[in-house]
C-alpha cells in the first residue's frame, strides 16, 4: 500500500470505530433501562454485508460485547438479507441467537446506501425486566425465565410492530420503560446508519467490502503475530465456584498453536437445574475475551481479531447448555471463565498475567411492592419497584502493580451512584466503603472488596434476588502471593442470607454484603515497607483500625 | 471593565504570555515561567512591557490574569494537607469513583490516587434522604471530638460533603460552623456550594480539589497583590475562568478549582472575539501549543461549553482516567500533539507521535539541550517549514542535523527512511491525529466541519492549520494577528460571567412555578453579586435554562428561557417545546412517558461594550531570503517556496502557495493550491484555490 493509501486507510478505520464509539454513546444517552444508561451494560457494533463485525465500541461487559459477533449472522440466517428493505429493523431476545438470556435485547438495523444494502448496526442492552420470575437463578428451565421474542421485524420499513408492542408491554412489569428503550435502540441505529452514509459519501466509498477485508486481514495478522511471540504450550487449569447448592468445576485447556489460541472446557461440570447455565456463544464471548485481555490486547475488537482465538465447550455442561435449560444468571459463572483463562495463560506467560480477582459483580437487584408485601403481615402500602444496582469487589494484583480495590473485571460497567440509586427507589445506602482486611498480601496486594449496607427507607419489607458467588472460594494470588477473603452477606439483626436465589426480607431488617477481595502477586515479604505503611496508616489492614487513632 | 490600557497575562507551564492593549494595538511578551513563584515572571514581564512602552504604572487600568496554577498542583500533587469530612459509611467515595476501567482490554490501568488520602478522610454521623428528609441528625459532638485530630495533623483545608447535600444543605452548613469555630483559618470548602448537584463521587471530587487548591491559590493571590501594589499598580486584577468568563479575585480564592483549565479558554475567547468581528457563525478553532492542540467549535461567537471537566488524566488523554470536576467549562477536545510531540514507531512498525512530549526542558533535539527523542518541531525544521532564524528572539540556537539525526535514529531506522521521509510521516502522523480529533469532537455533536472557517493559532497553528484543514474538508484558515499569544489576548475580551446549577426532580405534571421562580432568585441574587464584584457598574444579562428530560432517560435537553416569571400555564409549552426538540434529535417522540425538570442553570454576565484594538505593534526585525526549500508531502521532493514576512503582505495582492510566511512569535505555512491574503485587523485568510 502507498503511503497515501494507507493514510487513507487509517482514516477510514478510525471513522468507523469513532462511529461505533458514537452509537455507544447515544445509547446510553437514550436508554430507559437503568443500567444502560448508568452503568454501560450494552454493546454496540459495525458489520457489513456478510455479517462480519468490522468495528466495535469498548463498553459493558464482554459476554454482550462478544456475543454480538455471532448474533448477526443468525439473525440473518433466519431473515435473509435479500428480503430486507429500507426501514426495516430486526429484533430478538433468543438466549440461543444473542447473549445468552432474555434480558438482553438484540437490535439488528440494515443500512441502505445509494446502491444498495452496505452493512448493519447491531446493538445488545440489558433491561431491566422482561416478565416471568425476574432476574435471578430460580427458574427450573427457559419458559419461566420471561418473554422470548424470536428473530422478527420490531420496524418493517418504518413502520412499528404495533402487535408486537402490545404482546411485550403485556408481558413485562415496566412496559412504558421496556417499549421506550427499545425504540430509543432503532432510533440510536437509525442515527449511525445516517451518519454512516454521509461519512461513505465524503470518503468516496461506495460500499464497505474492500476495506472490511482489510481491517479484518490486519486485524487477524497482528493477532497471529501476538501468538506467534508466544511459547507454543499447553496448559491446564481448574477453577471451583460455589454455583448454587454444591460447588462445580470449570476445567480449561489452553494450547498456544501455530496461528490459532485454542481454549477448551472439557471436564466441565454438567448442566445445572437452576438458572446459572450458559449458551455457547457467551462462553466463547467471555473466554475470547481472556485471551484477548493479555494476547493483543491493542488490537480492536473485530471479526478478524476474535477468529484467532477458538472456544470449544462440550454440549450439555454448564457451558454449552440445549433449550430449555434455565440461563438468567449465566453472567455468575461467564465472569468467572476469563479467570479460568488466566490461570494457563499464567503458566505460559506468568510475569503477563494478574491474580485472580473477585470476578463476579455483585448486582444488588431488588424487588418491592405488592408482590413482595403481600407475604408480611401489616398494611405497606407503595407501588410496585424493583432495582438493580452494580457493586464490584477487588481486582487480582498485577504484576508489578497493585490489583485495583472495588473495581470490576471482566466486566465493564460503572457503578451507579448512591445519590442516584436512593432518588430513583426507596432504599437507603447507610454504608458502601473499602473493605479493610479483604485483598490478598503479596509483593503486590490484591485489591480491596467493600462492604455494603442497607434498608428499605420505610422499613417495608422487600425481596433479593441473590446472585453473588466467591463466598466459598477465595481468588488466589500468583507467584507466592496470599489469596483475598471471601465474601459473605448477612442481615444486621445476625441472620445469614444464601448467595443464591430469591429471598424475602421481613420488615425494618438490613442487609449487610461483604464483597471479595483480590489474590496477591509475589510474596508478602517483599513488599515495599512503605507502601505496606500506608495501607495501615489508611487502616485497610486486619480489622481495619486506623492507626491515625 | 474600565481603563484603556489593560494588560492580559498567561500563565503557563513553560511560558508566561503577556499582551498588553494600547489605544493603538497590542505589544506582546514571552518570558519563561517561573514555576516555584509564579508571580515573579508576571510582575518581570509587566515592569518590562511599561519601560519599554514609557508607560507609568498608575497607566494601567487593569490586569487579566489566567493560571495554570491549579490544574499544576493538581497534576503534581502538591496542594494543601486537605481533609475531607463526610457522611458515615462513605469514607471511600473519592478512592472507588465509578468502579469502573476505563479501558476493557488493558489489565495494567491505573486509577487516579484520590487528592485526600484515606487517613485523612473521615466519617460522620449523620444522614439526609434523597428529598432532603433528614434521617439521621448530625452528631455534632463526634464533629467537635475531631478538631484536635484535624489540628495534630496539620490540616490547612477542609472539603465538606455529605450525601444529598445538593437537595438540603443543612448539615453541610452546621458542620462548616462548627469548624470554623473550632478551627479559626482553615480554610472549607462545602459541596453543596461547590457543585450543588446530584452525584456524590463528581460532587465530593469537585470539593476536593477546590479544597485542595485554596490556601495555595489564596496564597499566590496575596502575594500578586502585594508585589503590584509596590510597583505602584493599583488598577484591578481580575482572574480569567475556565468557563470563559472574569471574576473578581476574592472569587477566585472562594471557587478556586473554577480557574483549572482557563489558558485553553482563553484560545477560545480570541477566536470567538475575532469570528463576531469578522461577521463569521460557524468557526473551528484549532490552538496548536508546544504539549498540545486544542479543538473548539464555535458558533455565534460562542464557543460551546461544557458543564465538567476532567483533571490530572492518569493515562494521557484518555477519558475518563482522570479526576472529575463539575465546572462550567469551554468545551475543547485536547490532544497531545504539540511542538515538542514525540515520535516513536511501535513493534506492529506503526508511527505514533505524542502524548509523550520534550517539553521546554530538554526539549525537541535540535534544541541542543540533550534531547535525543524526535519531536514534531524537529521534524518541521528539516522538512523547511522552520529555520534556525525564527528561534532567534527566544534565544535558542538550534540545530538542524540533530533534528536530523533523531529522526533517522528514532524513526527512519525502523521504516526504512531518511530524514526528509521520517520527518514527512511525522507530520502526516500528526495531522492526521489532529484532524481526527477534530472529526470525532465534531461528530459527537452533530456538526458539519466543511462549511466552517478555520481560526488557526498558537505557536504550531499557523504551520499545521492549513494542511489539517484541507483533511478536514474546510476551504479557509485564518491565522490572526497575535496568534502566538491567543489566550493571553483572549483574557482582555473576557466579560465577566458567572454560572450555577442546581439539581431538582419536578415532573411537568407536578411542576410548581413557584418553587423555580424562588430557585431562580436564589441563583440570580448570588450570580449577580458575584458578576457584580468584577465588574461594578456595569450592566449585566440573565440566562435562565431549565434542564427537562422523559423521567428514566439520560438524555436531557436544555430549554432556554425567556425573561420574566414562570407561571402555571407554562408546562404544557415546555412539554411541548421539549417533545419537538427531541424529535428533531432522535426523530421520533415518546409520548407514553412523563417529562420532568431535572436541573435549572443560570448565567450572569456583564454586558460590554468596549472594544480592544487587536494590530500588531510588534515586528519582526530579520531579513529574509525571497525563498526557501520546502519539502513537497506529494512529490517528496523539496520544491521552491516564496518566503515573505507578514508585515510585507500588502492587502488586495495574495500570496500563492507553496509559501511560508513568517510572523512575529509565529510560521504561516500556504500549501500549494492555496494563496493567503492580508485581510483587515492585520489577520492572514488562506484560501483553497484548486480544488483536488
Amino acid at each position: 500500500m502507498q503511503p497515501r493509501d494507507e493514510i487513507r486507510f487509517q482514516v477510514i478505520w478510525s471513522t468507523l470505530i469513532a462511529l461505533v464509539e458514537e452509537q455507544a454513546r447515544t445509547l446510553m444517552r437514550t436508554a430507559f433501562s437503568p443500567v444502560v444508561r448508568d452503568s454501560g451494560d450494552l454493546s454496540a457494533a459495525l458489520f457489513d454485508r456478510r455479517g462480519r463485525m468490522l468495528a466495535q465500541a469498548q463498553t459493558g461487559t464482554p459476554g454482550h460485547v462478544n456475543s454480538t459477533v455471532a448474533a448477526v449472522p443468525q439473525m440473518l440466517a433466519e431473515i435473509p438479507a435479500e428480503t430486507l428493505v429500507a426501514g426495516d429493523h430486526l429484533i430478538t431476545n433468543d438466549p440461543w441467537i444473542a447473549s445468552g438470556h432474555l434480558h438482553d435485547i438484540t437490535i439488528c438495523s440494515p443500512v441502505f446506501g445509494p446502491d444498495g444494502l452496505i452493512g448493519y448496526f447491531a446493538c445488545t442492552c440489558h433491561q431491566l425486566d422482561i416478565g416471568g420470575r425476574g432476574q435471578g437463578t430460580d427458574a427450573a428451565s427457559v419458559f419461566e425465565e420471561g418473554l422470548a421474542i424470536p428473530v422478527m421485524r420490531l420496524v418493517r420499513a418504518g413502520k412499528v410492530n404495533e402487535d408486537l408492542m402490545r404482546l411485550l408491554r403485556a408481558n413485562v412489569r415496566t412496559p412504558d420503560e421496556v417499549e421506550a428503550d427499545v425504540l430509543s435502540y432503532v432510533a440510536a441505529n437509525e442515527a449511525s446508519a445516517a451518519t454512516l452514509v454521509r461519512a461513505l459519501a465524503a470518503l468516496g466509498l461506495a460500499d464497505l467490502e474492500a476495506v472490511g477485508d482489510e481491517i479484518l486481514l490486519r486485524s487477524r495478522a497482528a493477532m497471529i503475530a501476538q501468538i506467534r511471540a508466544l511459547p507454543r504450550a499447553t496448559a491446564s487449569n481448574a477453577i471451583t465456584m460455589d454455583a448454587f447448592g454444591a460447588p462445580i468445576t470449570i476445567a480449561c485447556t489452553l494450547t498456544v498453536a501455530e496461528d490459532e489460541i485454542v481454549i477448551d472446557f472439557a471436564g466441565s461440570s454438567p448442566s445445572h437445574p437452576r438458572g446459572i447455565n450458559l449458551v455457547y456463544n457467551y462462553t466463547n464471548a467471555y473466554a475470547s475475551f481472556g485471551a484477548r485481555c493479555i494476547v493483543g490486547a491493542a488490537v480492536p475488537n473485530n471479526s478478524g481479531s476474535l477468529s484467532a482465538v477458538r472456544v470449544v465447550a462440550p454440549e450439555g455442561s454448564i457451558l454449552n447448555v440445549v433449550r430449555p435449560n434455565p440461563v438468567c444468571a449465566r453472567h455468575i459463572i461467564g465472569q468467572f471463565l476469563p479467570e479460568a483463562v488466566l490461570g494457563c495463560l499464567a503458566q505460559i506467560v506468568p510475569d503477563r498475567v494478574p491474580a485472580e480477582g473477585a470476578a463476579g459483580l455483585w448486582g444488588i437487584q431488588l424487588r418491592g411492592g405488592p408482590e413482595v408485601a403481600r407475604h408480611f403481615p401489616g398494611n405497606w402500602k407503595g407501588p410496585a419497584w424493583e432495582t438493580l444496582f452494580f457493586n464490584a469487589g477487588g481486582g487480582g494484583a498485577r504484576p508489578g502493580i497493585d490489583g485495583l480495590s472495588a473495581t470490576a473485571f471482566p466486566s465493564g460497567v460503572r457503578a451507579m451512584p448512591v445519590e442516584v440509586v436512593e432518588s430513583r427507589s426507596p432504599v437507603v445506602l447507610w454504608k458502601k466503603e473499602l473493605r479493610p482486611g479483604s485483598a490478598g498480601a503479596g509483593r503486590y496486594r490484591g485489591g480491596f472488596g467493600q462492604s455494603i449496607e442497607l434498608a428499605t427507607r420505610d422499613g417495608a419489607p422487600v425481596g433479593l434476588f441473590a446472585m453473588f458467588d466467591r463466598t466459598t472460594q477465595r481468588a488466589q494470588g500468583r507467584q507466592g502471593g496470599d489469596a483475598g477473603a471471601i465474601g459473605s452477606l448477612h442481615l444486621a439483626s445476625g441472620a445469614p442470607l444464601a448467595p443464591k436465589g430469591f429471598q424475602l426480607i421481613g420488615p425494618g431488617e438490613r442487609m449487610c454484603f461483604h464483597l471479595p477481595g483480590g489474590g496477591g502477586f509475589g510474596p508478602v515479604t517483599n513488599r515495599d515497607p512503605a507502601a505496606i505503611a500506608a495501607d495501615r496508616r489508611a487502616g485497610l489492614l486486619d480489622g481495619g483500625a486506623d492507626d491515625t487513632a | 471593565m474600565g481603563g484603556t490600557i489593560r494588560i492580559g497575562v498567561d500563565v503557563g507551564g513553560t511560558f508566561t504570555d503577556f499582551a498588553l492593549a494600547l489605544p493603538n494595538g497590542i505589544r506582546t511578551l514571552k518570558l519563561p515561567t517561573t514555576p516555584d513563584a509564579p508571580e515573579r515572571a508576571m510582575l518581570d514581564g509587566i515592569a518590562r512591557l511599561l519601560t519599554q512602552n514609557g508607560l507609568a504604572p498608575t497607566e494601567i487600568g487593569g490586569i487579566v490574569h489566567g493560571t495554570t496554577l491549579a490544574t499544576n498542583a493538581i497534576i503534581a500533587r502538591q496542594g494543601a494537607r486537605t481533609a475531607l469530612i463526610t457522611t458515615e459509611g462513605f469514607r471511600d467515595v473519592l478512592a472507588m469513583g465509578d468502579e469502573g476501567r476505563f479501558d476493557q482490554y488493558d489489565i495494567m490501568i491505573r486509577k487516579p490516587e484520590p487528592l485526600i488520602p484515606r487517613w485523612w478522610r473521615y466519617g460522620i454521623p449523620e444522614r439526609i434522604a434523597a428529598d432532603g428528609e433528614v434521617l439521621l441528625p448530625l452528631d455534632d459532638a463526634a464533629l467537635a471530638a475531631l478538631a484536635p485530630r484535624l489540628r495534630a495533623e496539620g490540616i490547612d483545608s477542609i472539603a465538606i460533603g455529605f450525601l444529598h447535600a445538593h437537595a438540603n444543605p443543612l448539615h453541610e452548613e452546621r458542620a462548616a460552623k462548627v469548624l470554623s469555630r473550632l478551627l479559626p483559618g482553615v480554610a472549607l470548602s462545602l459541596s453543596s456550594r461547590i457543585s450543588p448537584e446530584i452525584g456524590e463521587y463528581q460532587r465530593f471530587s469537585t470539593t476536593a480539589a477546590n479544597a485542595y487548591v485554596q490556601p495555595l491559590i489564596a496564597a499566590y493571590l496575596d502575594r500578586l497583590e502585594a508585589g503590584l501594589a509596590i510597583m505602584g499598580i493599583a488598577a484591578p486584577v481580575f482572574m480569567f475562568l475556565s468557563n470563559g468568563g472574569l471574576c473578581h479575585l476574592d472569587t477566585a480564592r472562594a471557587f478556586p478549582i473554577r480557574l483549572v483549565e482557563s489558558g485553553p479558554a482563553g484560545g477560545a475567547i480570541f477566536a470567538a472575539s475575532l469570528a463576531r468581528d469578522l461577521g463569521e457563525r460557524e468557526i473551528l478553532a484549532f490552538d496548536m501549543g508546544g504539549t498540545t492542540a486544542k479543538v473548539c467549535l464555535i458558533e455565534d461567537g460562542i464557543p460551546r461549553r461544557s458543564p465538567t471537566f476532567e483533571m490530572a488524566r492518569e493515562h494521557l488523554f484518555r477519558h475518563g482516567s482522570g479526576l472529575p470536576a463539575r465546572i462550567p467549562v469551554i468545551d475543547l477536545v485536547e490532544i497531545g500533539a504539540g511542538g515538542g510531540s514525540i515520535a516513536r514507531v511501535d513493534d506492529l512498525r506503526r508511527l505514533h507521535v505524542g502524548p509523550q512530549s520534550a517539553g521546554a526542558m530538554p526539549g525537541p533535539a535540535c534544541y541542543a539541550r540533550g534531547g535525543t527523542a524526535p519531536a514534531v518541531t524537529d521534524a518541521n525544521l528539516v522538512l523547511g517549514c522552520l529555520a534556525p532564524g525564527d528561534f532567534e528572539s527566544s534565544g535558542l540556537a538550534v540545530d538542524t542535523s540533530l533534528a536530523e539525526g533523531a529522526l533517522v535514529a528514532g524513526v527512519g531506522a525502523q521504516l526504512g527512511l531518511n530524514a526528509e521521509a521520517s520527518a514527512a510521516a511525522v507530520i502526516e502522523v500528526v495531522d492526521e491525529q489532529m484532524a481526527a480529533a477534530a472529526r470525532e469532537h465534531a461528530r459527537e455533536k452533530g456538526v458539519d466541519l466543511r462549511t466552517r472557517l478555520m481560526i488557526a493559532f498558537g505557536g504550531g497553528g499557523g504551520i499545521h492549520g492549513a494542511r489539517i484543514a484541507r483533511r478536514l474538508g474546510i476551504d479557509r484558515v485564518l491565522v490572526p494577528s497575535g496568534a502566538g499569544i491567543g489566550s493571553a489576548i483572549g483574557f482582555l475580551l473576557a466579560r465577566a460571567v458567572f454560572e450555577l446549577g442546581r439539581t431538582i426532580a419536578m415532573p411537568l405534571d407536578r411542576f410548581d412555578p413557584q418553587q423555580l421562580n424562588v430557585l431562580f432568585a436564589e441563583m440570580g441574587a448570588e450570580a449577580m453579586a458575584l458578576v457584580s464584584r468584577a465588574a461594578p457598574g456595569a450592566a449585566q444579562e440573565t440566562r435562565r435554562t431549565l434542564i427537562l428530560r422523559y423521567r428514566g432517560q439520560g438524555q436531557t435537553l436544555s430549554l432556554p428561557l425567556d425573561d420574566g416569571a414562570l407561571v402555571e400555564g407554562d408546562a404544557a409549552r415546555l412539554a411541548e417545546a421539549f417533545r419537538a426538540q427531541y424529535r428533531q434529535l432522535y426523530t421520533l417522540a415518546l409520548d407514553r412517558i412523563p417529562v420532568e425538570i431535572v436541573g435549572l442553570t443560570l448565567r450572569q454576565a456583564e454586558i460590554g461594550t468596549d472594544r480592544l484594538n487587536l494590530t500588531p505593534l510588534d515586528r519582526l526585525q530579520r531579513d529574509l531570503p525571497r525563498q526557501t526549500a520546502l519539502y513537497d508531502h506529494d512529490t517528496g521532493c523539496a520544491i521552491a517556496a516564496k518566503l515573505t514576512h507578514r508585515d510585507a503582505l500588502v492587502r488586495g495582492r495574495p500570496v500563492a502557495g507553496p509559501a511560508l510566511i513568517k510572523d512575529y512569535g509565529t510560521t504561516i505555512q500556504v500549501p500549494a493550491g492555496h494563496e493567503a491574503t492580508l485581510i483587515g485587523g492585520g489577520h492572514v485568510l488562506i484560501a483553497r484555490i484548486a480544488k483536488e
